[in-house]
C-alpha cells in the first residue's frame, strides 16, 4: 500500500471534512396499514423500533472500527398519505408516532410524512398535506415532503397552490422557534424514491421492505483537489480531477454501506454521492466554485462551473459504485453553506441566480430564507417555477423556502447546527396571484411521450 | 484483519518508540513500518494486526489517539479496507 495514498485519505478525513453524512434505513410501512388509525400507529411503532433497533449502534461500531466519521443515522418510511388513505382520522397521530419511534431508536431525523400528488390528490393525500404545519410544529424530528410535479405527469397546480399556504403556515406555527417547521418541509418535482438525505427522504413503494442507503459528502475534499490542481489547468482537466476525487469518496460510501447492510441483515440500496455542505469552515460547495475561478459564488460563470461540477461528480460516482442513486450531485442549500451565506450577504447571490443554478445541479431552491410578509401565492409561484425546471429538464428539483415571520430583507435567521443561518433574501414584489389561483394542471411536456 | 496507524507531528526522539510501545502493551503485532522526516515534520505509517475483540480494539484506538494528542501528535487508526476501496480499482 502506498504511503501517499494513506496520507491522502487521512488528510481528507482530518482536514477536509470527508465523512459519511448519513446512513439511512428505508422502512416500508405498507404492512402497517389498518382501517383503525390507532392500530396502524401501534404497528408502525413496533415495526420501526424492531427494524432500526441496532441502526445507531451499528453505525457507531463501523465508525470506530474503520476510522471514518459517520455523522447521522436516519430513517425514511413509506409516504404516510397512503396509510391515511386507508385509515382516515387525524394524520398528525402518524407524525407523533414517527417522532416517538425515531427518538426511541436514537436516529436524528425520520422522513416520509409525505404525499405524491403530481397528477392528483386523493382524500388521504389532501388530509395529510393540510396537516403538515401542525405535524411539523408538534414534532421535533419528523420531515415532510410533497411531490407536486413530474416530467411524466406535469405539474399539479392545485397542489402547488395549496403548498404555498402550507409552507407559510409551517413557518407561522413555529415563528417562536426560528420558523423551524418550514425547514423540515420539501416540495419536489420528480422526487426520487431512494434519497437518503433529509428533509426530502421517503421510502418509495417500489423499494424492498427494509433497505440501507448511504449518503457521502465531501465538498472540502473536492475543493482541496481543485486547489492543488492550480489555476493553469483547463476546465476539462479540472473536471477530470473532480471525477477522480468523487470516485474515491464514493468507494468509501460503497464500502461502509455494504458493511452496514450486512451487519443489519438487510439489502444494500444505493450510495448517494452528494456534495452536501455544512456551515463548518471548509465544507462548502460555493467555495469549490470559487476555487474553480469565480471571485464570489453567484456572479457570472457560476452556472457553468456548477454544471461541470455536478456532472463530474456523477461520472466519478458511477464508476465507483454499481448502485449510485438518490440525488447524487451538488447541493446548494444557502443557509447550510458558509460560502453561499457570504455571497448572499454581499448581495451577489440572488434567488434568480439560484434558480438558474438549480437547472444544472441536483436539487433546487434549498434553505432559502424569504421575507416574512411573502404571500402564499408568491411562494406557490416560486414552487411552480422550480417544478417547471425539473419537469422540462427531466431532473429532480425542490423548494425548501423559509418565510421568516416578522423579519424583512437584511435580517438574519439562525437555525443552529447543520441547518446553519442566513440572511433574509429579497424577492420581487409583483403579484402572481391570478396565475396561481387558476389551479388545474400544467400538462406534461412533449418529450414525456416516449412510448 | 489489519489496520493502518498514521502518525504525524513535529520530529523529536521517541515517537516511533512511543507508538510501538503502545502496540506492544496491547499485544498488537506490527507488520510494517514506513517513516520519514520532511522539513522537521515526522510522518510514520504502521500496519498492524488488529485484535478480534471489538471492545479491545475500540479502547486501543481511543487511547492511542488521545495519548498522541497529548503529545502533540496526530494519530489516526483506520481499517486497511478503506484504503483498498478508495485507491484500487
Amino acid at each position: 500500500m502506498r504511503s501517499d495514498y494513506i496520507l491522502e485519505t487521512v488528510r481528507m478525513i482530518e482536514e477536509e471534512c470527508l465523512d459519511i453524512r448519513t446512513i439511512t434505513m428505508g422502512i416500508s410501512l405498507l404492512d402497517c396499514c389498518d382501517s383503525d388509525i390507532d392500530v396502524a400507529c401501534e404497528k408502525i411503532y413496533r415495526k420501526i423500533t424492531t427494524a432500526a433497533k441496532d441502526l445507531v449502534q451499528t453505525a457507531k461500531d463501523i465508525s470506530m472500527e474503520y476510522g471514518i466519521p459517520i455523522i447521522n443515522e436516519r430513517i425514511s418510511v413509506t409516504p404516510i398519505s397512503l396509510l391515511v388513505s386507508v385509515s382516515g382520522g387525524d394524520p398528525v397521530k402518524y407524525a407523533k408516532t414517527l417522532d416517538k419511534a425515531a427518538k426511541d431508536v436514537g436516529v436524528n431525523f425520520i422522513g416520509g410524512y409525505s404525499a405524491l400528488v403530481q397528477k392528483g390528490m386523493t382524500a388521504g393525500d389532501e388530509a395529510l398535506i393540510r396537516s403538515i404545519p401542525e405535524a411539523l410544529a408538534c414534532t421535533d424530528i419528523v420531515c415532510s415532503s410533497v411531490n407536486v410535479g413530474s416530467t411524466k405527469a406535469g405539474i399539479n397546480m392545485d397542489a402547488v397552490q395549496l403548498m404555498g399556504k402550507v409552507v407559510r403556515e409551517c413557518a407561522e406555527l413555529t415563528k417562536d422557534n426560528n420558523c423551524f417547521g418550514a425547514s423540515k418541509l420539501v416540495v419536489f418535482c420528480n422526487a426520487v424514491e431512494d434519497n437518503p438525505f433529509m428533509a426530502g427522504a421517503f421510502h418509495g413503494i417500489t423499494e424492498p421492505d427494509i433497505v440501507i442507503h448511504v449518503g457521502v459528502s465531501g465538498p472540502g475534499v473536492v475543493r482541496e483537489a481543485v486547489k492543488e490542481a492550480g489555476p493553469d489547468k483547463t476546465m476539462n482537466e479540472i473536471a477530470e480531477v473532480i471525477k477522480k476525487t468523487a470516485f474515491k469518496i464514493t468507494r468509501m460510501g460503497q464500502l461502509v454501506g455494504s458493511i452496514a447492510a450486512e451487519r443489519l441483515g438487510v439489502p444494500f440500496g444505493i450510495v448517494d454521492l452528494s456534495l452536501a455542505p455544512t456551515p463548518a469552515v471548509g465544507d462548502s460547495v460555493a467555495r469549490i466554485l470559487e476555487e474553480i475561478g469565480l471571485e464570489t459564488c453567484g456572479g457570472p460563470g457560476t452556472t457553468a462551473c456548477l454544471a461541470m461540477l455536478n456532472d463530474a461528480v456523477k461520472k466519478g460516482g458511477v464508476m465507483a459504485s454499481s448502485s449510485v442513486g438518490g440525488l447524487s450531485g451538488a447541493f446548494i442549500p444557502v443557509s447550510e453553506d458558509a460560502g453561499m451565506i457570504e455571497a448572499a450577504e454581499k448581495g451577489v447571490l440572488s434567488i434568480e441566480k439560484l434558480e438558474a443554478m438549480t437547472a444544472v445541479c441536483s436539487v433546487g431552491l434549498d434553505m432559502i430564507i424569504i421575507p416574512g410578509d411573502t404571500t402564499a401565492e408568491t411562494i406557490s409561484a416560486l414552487i411552480a417555477d422550480e417544478a417547471a425546471i425539473g419537469m422540462i429538464n427531466n431532473k429532480t428539483t425542490a423548494c425548501r423556502l423559509i418565510p421568516a415571520i416578522g423579519k424583512e430583507e437584511g435580517d438574519t435567521l439562525n437555525f443552529g447546527g447543520l441547518l446553519g443561518y442566513g440572511p433574509v433574501m429579497p424577492l420581487r414584489s409583483v403579484s402572481p396571484d391570478v396565475m396561481v389561483k387558476r389551479g388545474g394542471r400544467i400538462p406534461s411536456p412533449i418529450h414525456s411521450l416516449k412510448n | 484483519m489489519r489496520a493502518v496507524i498514521s502518525v504525524v507531528g513535529k520530529d523529536r526522539p521517541g515517537i516511533l518508540a512511543f507508538t510501538a510501545n503502545e502496540c506492544a502493551n496491547r499485544n498488537i503485532n506490527i507488520e510494517d513500518v514506513t517513516q520519514k522526516v520532511l522539513e522537521d515534520i515526522f510522518t510514520m505509517i504502521m500496519i498492524v494486526t488488529i485484535p478480534e475483540d471489538p471492545e479491545e480494539y475500540h479502547s486501543f484506538v481511543t487511547d492511542l489517539e488521545s495519548l498522541g494528542e497529548a503529545q502533540g501528535l496526530k494519530i489516526h487508526v483506520m481499517h486497511e479496507d478503506i484504503f483498498n476501496a478508495m485507491h484500487r480499482i
